[in-house]
Formats: structure tokens, sequence, C-alpha cells
């Protein structure tokens, strides 16, 4: 228990850290992979084409190999990122194509007719988006996004493996220097287990709230592709 | 693919119209051209840097340097061949647990299946570098890569079969039960091989995620194609090109398979629509 309260300042930093790449990491995805997912859906063949190539390689690549890629491989190329950050790029490219693709299967869950009813009284490609489309996509995409956030969370735990100083990072250094593996390893696993099942929680408060009518059942195949994705 | 990307096209625009066919056109031209730039200004940074010379590059077609990475290669489809044998079986043992009645059973595989969805591979592979030979348990490394790789993935295509289960249709159930077979018999002799057909594109994807999972023997030193990779850099000295090789390997193998499910699951859902006579 003393490496415990004497590493007190170096946990809170690694707890921070892992804050820190989840949440940077995961606000990138969301911007990036919603941008893919409007090319995915335009009407404009080389972005649709561009971005199916971009969520092809980024969701079939180990996050390990990218983050190692970005670390090591980069700075070859004349390109030189902090650690913290190639970390951040890593979640985020990763992160992208996955959030890309639940937002196109989230607007493919919409009945094609709803669209056609609204565009049929006059609403334009932001008015079908806005008020039809959208809001009915978004309750089928709040399970898979808050999945996309839990796998970031795993996922930060990579950095280590490029040297940025997060849970994992700093409970296997503490080992190095203590051999208190059980407890060690214990503790980070909780902290790991805390933050995801909280924000499972969090995201099932959510999914409630914007199913006004109850939670509305998934189709099979939804189901099915929410249990592999976590 | 092609299908479900023109149906949420179709959900959102109109057919365009003349004006809106040259609009198209024009700005498909200009994002083009900006995508070639993107490329061109990329390969421009590496060839500046000198990573685009031939010699770095034509090494990769020599025989010795792909039985090197042919090696890793293997080592990967190795632990992921045997962590799925591990990990599906259990898989389906705790997804039963988990529905099962009994209550303590219920709440150790809940347990278990939250743990290791909730925390990182990384951090169970250290614990068993660093941890267990404390304890006078020392595994030769491909275990030490592929117990962590198995425990992890129990934990996730648990959930896939639980949800292969609960997909199945309530009517099959009852059906079973009013011919007078038990519950074990509808799960044995019903319900489950239906279940399983129904997860199989599933459990495909869940190799992808154990072949992305195998690359964590980059840590334990167990020779799969991102640990050669890692030994190759470290003679070679050809670090973009040789982990960019890597990395192209996984992607090849990864799209495969995740094209193969994709393939499976349409295939069946064809199939089920015929058979039922209803289509969905």
């Amino acid at each position: 228990m003393q490496i415990i309260l004497d590493n007190i300042p170096l946990l809170l930093q690694g707890i921070g850290t892992t804050i820190a790449l989840t949440v940077l990491g995961y606000a990138f995805a969301l911007v990036l992979g919603t941008a893919l997912a409007v090319c995915r859906v335009s009407p404009i063949p080389p972005l649709r084409w561009a971005a199916t190539v971009y969520v092809e390689i980024f969701r079939n690549i180990p996050l390990l190999s990218l983050l190692i890629l970005l670390a090591f491989g980069l700075p070859d190329a004349g390109v030189l990122l902090p650690y913290f950050w190639c970390g951040v790029a890593g979640l985020s490219l990763s992160g992208a194509a996955f959030v890309c693709e639940n937002i196109r299967s989230g607007i493919n869950t919409v009945p094609i007719g709803h669209a056609e009813a609204a565009r049929s009284i006059g609403l334009g490609f932001f008015g079908v988006l806005r008020f039809v489309v959208l809001p009915q996509a978004f309750r089928t995409m709040v399970q898979p996004l808050v999945n996309v956030f839990i796998a970031t969370v795993i996922g930060s735990s990579l950095c280590a493996a490029i040297s940025v100083v997060e849970i994992t990072y700093v409970t296997q250094q503490l080992n190095i220097a203590s051999a208190q593996a059980v407890l060690l390893f214990l503790v980070a696993g909780a902290l790991y287990l805390a933050l995801s099942l909280g924000v499972a929680y969090l995201g099932r408060r959510v999914e409630r709230a914007v199913a006004p009518g109850g939670s509305r059942p998934l189709r099979t195949a939804d189901r099915l592709q929410g249990a592999a994705q976590a | 693919m092609s299908t479900t990307s023109t149906s949420a096209t179709q959900v959102l625009f109109d057919a365009p119209g003349p004006r809106g066919r040259r609009r198209i056109l024009l700005i498909s031209i200009v994002s083009l051209l900006a995508i070639l730039a993107l490329i061109a200004l990329g390969l421009w940074q590496f060839q500046r840097n000198g990573q685009l010379a031939a010699e770095k590059w034509l090494p990769y077609l020599r025989r010795d340097y792909i039985a090197f990475l042919g090696k890793g290669l293997l080592g990967t489809l190795e632990a992921t061949a045997v962590a799925a044998v591990i990990a599906f079986p259990f898989g389906l043992v705790l997804a039963l647990g988990r529905i099962s009645r009994a209550r303590a059973l219920s709440a150790i595989s809940a347990v278990w299946i939250e743990f290791f969805r909730g925390i990182p591979m990384l951090l169970v592979v250290y614990a068993f570098l660093l941890a267990l030979p404390a304890y006078g348990v020392n595994l030769p490394r491909f275990w030490m890569l592929v117990v962590p790789m198995s425990l992890v993935s129990s934990a996730s295509t648990a959930e896939v079969f639980r949800a292969g289960i609960g997909a199945v249709d309530r009517g099959q159930d009852e059906a079973s039960s009013a011919i007078g077979l038990s519950r074990g018999q509808t799960m044995r002799y019903v319900i489950l091989p239906q279940a399983v057909r129904l997860v199989l594109p599933s459990l495909i994807l869940a190799l992808v995620s154990l072949l992305k999972d195998s690359t964590l023997g980059f840590v334990v030193s167990y020779n799969e194609l991102q640990f050669q990779g890692k030994t190759m850099v470290s003679i070679t000295r050809f670090l973009v090109q040789t982990y960019l090789v890597v990395s192209v390997i996984y992607i090849v193998l990864n799209f495969l398979l995740t094209k193969a499910a994709g393939l499976l699951e349409r295939r069946m859902r064809r199939r089920a629509a015929e058979g039922t006579g209803r289509s969905r």
C-alpha cells in the first residue's frame, strides 16, 4: 500500500494523462468522423471514395502499429510531434473511422420514406437532416458512440508503448521499482474499470433521455454489430 | 457496400437535375484535385527526407526480408488462431452462465465479462509479463501473449453470443417448451444452433480484434509480425519502410476478414428472407 501512497502525484499525473488522451482523442475523432460520414453520404464521388479508403485503412490497422508508425516513423519523414500528441493523433485517426461508420449506419436506419416525406413538404437538405433524419439517427448512434469512447479509454493504454506517462506506463514503472505487482495492477485495473463503467452508465442515461417513448428495440443486426464492436 | 452508401445518399438527396449535376461535377473535380494535392504533399515530404529512395524499398522484395516478415506473419496467425480456439467456446460458456437462472453463476460471469471488457489488454499482458514471474509462474512467451488475448476476447465474444441468443425469435422458445423440451434441451437443440449461425459474422469480426491484439507480442518479445518488424528495424534502420510494410499486411488481412464477415452476413440475410418468404 505504501508504494501507492508514496507515489500519489505520479499516479494522479498518469490518470490526468489518460483522461487528456481519451478526451482529446475522442473529440478529434468525433469531428473528423462526422466530416468523413458527410463525405461518405455525399453525392461527390471522389469524396466518397477517399472517405471509404480512409475508413478501410484506419479501422483495419492495429492501434499499436499506428501509434508506433506515428511516434517512431514520422520523425524520419521530417514530422516531429511530442509523444503525447502522437498518442492523441493515433486515437483520433482510428476513432474517426469507427465514428464515421456509426454515423453512417445511424443515418441508414432512418426509413427513406421519412426523408422523402420531409422533402415533399418542402424541406431542403439541411432541413431534412436537422429536423427529420438526425434526431432519429442520433438515438441509434448513442450506444455505438459510447462504445467508441470506451474503446478510446482502453486504447489510450497502448500509448504506454510509446512512452506516454499514462496509467499503464506509471503502473509498469512503479512495478519495476517496487515489485508490488498484484496491488499495482489491481489499482490500475480498478481505475480503468471506473472510467469505462462510468462512461457506459452515462451513455445509458443519455440514450434513455433521447428516446422519449421508452427505449426503442434495435434491429438484430445493430445489436450484433454493437456487441462485436464493444 | 455500394448499396448502403446509395441508400444513405437517397435518404438525404433528391435525384439532381441538370444544374445539380453540373455542380456535382465541378465539386468532384475540385475535391479530386485537392485529394491528389494532399497525396503529392505527403510523398514530397517523404522524398525530401530521402524516404522514397529505391534502396530503402527494394530490399522488401528480397527473399530473406520476405522470409523474416513471413515468420512474423506465421506467428501472428498462430497466436490469433490459438486464442480464438480458446476464447470462442469459453465466450459461449460465459454467455450461457450470464443468462443462467443460477444467481451466483450469472453474477460471476457478469463480473468476468465486465472486468475484461473494461480494462486494457496491455495491462493484462504486463501482469503476465511482470507479476506472475514473481510468484514463480514462468509462461513461455507465446502463452504470455495468447492467454491475455483469450481472456480479453472471451469477454467480448460472450457479449456477442448473448446478443445472438437474444436475437433468436421468442416463439422458438415457447414452441419448444410447448412440445415438452426442458430449458436445457431447448437451449441445446433449438436456440443455440440458430444463435451460433446468427453470430458467425460477428465472430469473424472478433478475429479482426484478436489479430490487432496480437500486435502486443511487440511487448512480450513473441515473434509475431509487429515484433519481427521491430527486430528488423534494429538491424536495417529502415524504420518508416518496415513499419509501413507491416501495417499494410495487417490492413490487408483485416480488410479481407471484414469483407468476409459482411459477405456472410448478407448471404445469411438473403437466405433467411428466402426461407420465410418474407423480405426484410
